[in-house]
C-alpha cells in the first residue's frame, strides 16, 4: 500500500521579482484534513506564496504538486477546476450583486454551467439548492437578497468565502479570513472555519495575523520571515519555539 | 422577457410596469406620433437606433467592456443587407439574414483579436477595426457606392406565399415589421441576460478577478458577449438600410459609433430600456434640430453633458433605487 499523496505539496519554491526574492527555498506539505496556518510578520512572503499556489503567477524555481500532480505551470482557472478555491486578502467579490446572485455565478461556474443559454428544472434545482447551502454555511441566508456591496466589512468576507465554497473545493486557500474585522464578527468567521474544518473536512490553508484566531485553529502552523520558512510545527511547538518568538511573536507579553 | 434587474426590489418603476408602458407606446406610435408632431419613419428610426444600442449595452453595460467601434457591424450588416437586395435576391429576409451574418461573423474574428487587450487599449482596437471597415467602404466605389453610399435597391415585400404584406410603400406596415423584428430581437437578449452566461458577463464587470479565480475563462467569455453584442448591432444596419433603402459609409464612421456610446449611455447602461431611451432623446434631438441649424451635434453633444452630470446613471438610471450604503 502506498500512502495517499499529501494534498498539497510545496518543493523549494522560489519567486524572485527582479532583485527581490520574496519567497525563497519554500517547502510545506499540507495533509488531507488539515488546518494549516501560515503566519510571518507583514512582508513575509505570505501572500506571494499563496500567489504561487494558486496560479497568480509561476514559481520562478520550485514545483507545486496538488494531490500528487505537479501543477506548477498549470494556469489559475485550471487549478480551480481541480479543486483549488480561494479568497484574498481584499474583499473580492460582485458588490453591485445580490448574496444569492454571488453564490448562483460561483455554483454555475462550478457545475460547469457558466456558457449555458438555459438550464433544465433539475440543473436549476441543483443550482439554488447548492446557492442555498453556501448561504446557510456562511450565515448569509437573510441577506440573500442584499448587495453584496451594500454589506458589512464581515458579511463581505463571508459572502467571498461563500463563493469559494460553492466551487466545492478540495483545497481552501484563505487570504486573512478576519483582517479588519471587530471581535464578533472574528468569532462568526473563526467559527464557520471551524466547522468546514472539523464537521465538512475542508483541507485549509489559511494566512491570518490573529494569533487567537490562529492558534484556536491550526493543525499545524508555518512561520515565514523574509521568504523563508522560519519553523513549522504545532502550535505548542510554535509558541514553544525559541526563533519564532524573537523573530515574530515577540518575547514582552 | 422583461427588465433584467441584477438586484432585487432595484427599481422604484416595477419591471412589469416598464414593460407594458414601452410596448403600448411602441405599438400604438403611429396613432398618436402625428398628434405631437411626429411621423412613423422618426419611430422606425428610433427603434432601429435602439436596437443598435441595446446591442452595444450588453457588451458595454452588462460585460463592462467598451467598444468605440460598433459603427462598423452596424454599416456592415447596412452593406450587407443592401448588396444583398441589390445584387444577390429581392427579398427583405434573406437581406436582413444575410447582413446580420456579415456584421456577426466580422465580429467573431476581429474579436478574436481583441479579447487580451483592456479598457483604452480595447475601445483603440475597436476604433481602428472600424475605420478600416469604412474606408474599405468609401474607397470601393465599384461595389459599394464609395462616398455616395450604396443606392439601388429597394426594400422587398414580405411574401408569406398565402399573401404578402407591403412593407415597401406602406410606412406604417413597415414600421410593425421593425417593433416585430425589435420586439424578437430584445426578447432574445433578456433570455441572455437571464441565462448562466448571463450572469457571467455580470461578473465580469463587477470584478474580472473573481470571475478568474471562479474558474471562469474570462477572454473566451468577453469574446462570445462581443460577438453577440456585435450580431445585434449587425441586426440592426439591416433594419437601417431597410429603412432608407440606402446604405450610407458614414453609418460605419467611429461617429456613429460615438452615437451609438452616447445613446446607451444618456438612456442608463444599466439598465435594460435604457438606451431605448437614450435612442428616443438622440432621433428627437437629431430631427427637430437639425430642421433648424446645420450645427446640431453641438445641441446633441451639450444635452449629453447635461444628462452626464445631473443623471450619472442615465435617464432610466433615475428610475433605479440608489445603493443605500
Amino acid at each position: 500500500m502506498t500512502t495517499a499523496a499529501p494534498k498539497l505539496e510545496v518543493c523549494s519554491a522560489t519567486k524572485k521579482f527582479g532583485n527581490l526574492t520574496a519567497v525563497s527555498d519554500v517547502s510545506m506539505r499540507v495533509e488531507n484534513g488539515e488546518l494549516r496556518a501560515i503566519i510571518g510578520p507583514n512582508g513575509a512572503g505570505k501572500t506571494t506564496f499563496f500567489n504561487l499556489i494558486t496560479g497568480f503567477f509561476p514559481p520562478t524555481s520550485g514545483d507545486i504538486l496538488m494531490d500528487g500532480l505537479n501543477i506548477s505551470r498549470v494556469p489559475a482557472a485550471t487549478r480551480v477546476k481541480m479543486g483549488m478555491g480561494r479568497t484574498f486578502q481584499i474583499t473580492e467579490i460582485f458588490p453591485e450583486l445580490t448574496v444569492r446572485e454571488n453564490t448562483r455565478i460561483a455554483v454555475e461556474t462550478g457545475l460547469g454551467f457558466s456558457l449555458r443559454a438555459w438550464l433544465n428544472a433539475a440543473e436549476k434545482k441543483r443550482v439554488v439548492d447548492a446557492s442555498e447551502e453556501v448561504m446557510t454555511m456562511a450565515n448569509l441566508t437573510s441577506k440573500a437578497d442584499r448587495l453584496v456591496g451594500e454589506l458589512s466589512h464581515g458579511d463581505q468576507r463571508s459572502a467571498e468565502i461563500a463563493m469559494a465554497l460553492a466551487l466545492k473545493p478540495s483545497l481552501l486557500l484563505l487570504d486573512e479570513p478576519t483582517a479588519g474585522m471587530g471581535d464578533e464578527e472574528t468569532y462568526h468567521v473563526t467559527g464557520m472555519i471551524r466547522r468546514l474544518h472539523r464537521d465538512s473536512k475542508y483541507t485549509i490553508v489559511l494566512i491570518e495575523h490573529d494569533m487567537r484566531v490562529v492558534f484556536h485553529l491550526a493543525d499545524r502552523i508555518s512561520v515565514l520571515a523574509e521568504g523563508k520558512l522560519l519553523a513549522e510545527g504545532t502550535p505548542g511547538e510554535i509558541s514553544a519555539n525559541e526563533h519564532v518568538q524573537n523573530a515574530y511573536l515577540g518575547k514582552a507579553e | 422577457m422583461s427588465t433584467v434587474t441584477t438586484r432585487a426590489d432595484a427599481t422604484v418603476v416595477r419591471p412589469w410596469q416598464q414593460l407594458v408602458v414601452i410596448w403600448a407606446l411602441l405599438l400604438t406610435a403611429p396613432f398618436w406620433l402625428p398628434l405631437v408632431g411626429g411621423y412613423t419613419a422618426v419611430a422606425a428610426r428610433v427603434l432601429v437606433m435602439a436596437l443598435a444600442a441595446m446591442g452595444l449595452n450588453l457588451l458595454l453595460g452588462y460585460t463592462g467592456v467598451l467598444s468605440f467601434g460598433h459603427a462598423a457591424y452596424f454599416g456592415l450588416g447596412a452593406y450587407g443587407a443592401g448588396l444583398t437586395l441589390k445584387y444577390v435576391a429581392h427579398s427583405t429576409p434573406l437581406a436582413i439574414v444575410a447582413g446580420t451574418l456579415l456584421g456577426g461573423i466580422a465580429g467573431m474574428l476581429f474579436g478574436l483579436l481583441l479579447v487580451r487587450r483592456r479598457g483604452v487599449y480595447f475601445a483603440m482596437v475597436t476604433i481602428a477595426f472600424g475605420q478600416v471597415c469604412f474606408y474599405i467602404a468609401y474607397k470601393w466605389d465599384d461595389f459599394t457606392g464609395g462616398y455616395d453610399g450604396l443606392r439601388g435597391f429597394v426594400r422587398a415585400p414580405l411574401d408569406f406565399g398565402l399573401f404578402t404584406i407591403d412593407i415597401t410603400n406602406n410606412g406604417m406596415l413597415f414600421y410593425y415589421f421593425v417593433v416585430v423584428v425589435f420586439g424578437l430581437a430584445v426578447g432574445l437578449q433578456a433570455l441572455i441576460l437571464r441565462s448562466p452566461f448571463g450572469r457571467t458577463m455580470l461578473a465580469i464587470r463587477e470584478n474580472e478577478r473573481r470571475a478568474r479565480f471562479l474558474g471562469l475563462p474570462v477572454e473566451k467569455h468577453i469574446w462570445i458577449s462581443f460577438s453577440i453584442s456585435c450580431f445585434f448591432t449587425a441586426l440592426a444596419g439591416t433594419l437601417y438600410a431597410l429603412l432608407n433603402n440606402f446604405a450610407d459609409p458614414l453609418g460605419l464612421n467611429y461617429i456613429m459609433s460615438g452615437n451609438i456610446v452616447m445613446i446607451a449611455v444618456m438612456g442608463g447602461m444599466r439598465t435594460f430600456w435604457g438606451p431605448l431611451v437614450g435612442a428616443v432623446l438622440f432621433v428627437l434631438l437629431q430631427d427637430y434640430v437639425s430642421s433648424m441649424t446645420t450645427n446640431w451635434m453641438s445641441f446633441v453633444g451639450l444635452v449629453f453633458v447635461l444628462v452626464v452630470l445631473f443623471f450619472p446613471r442615465g435617464l432610466m438610471g433615475v428610475l433605479q433605487r440608489k445603493p443605500s450604503a
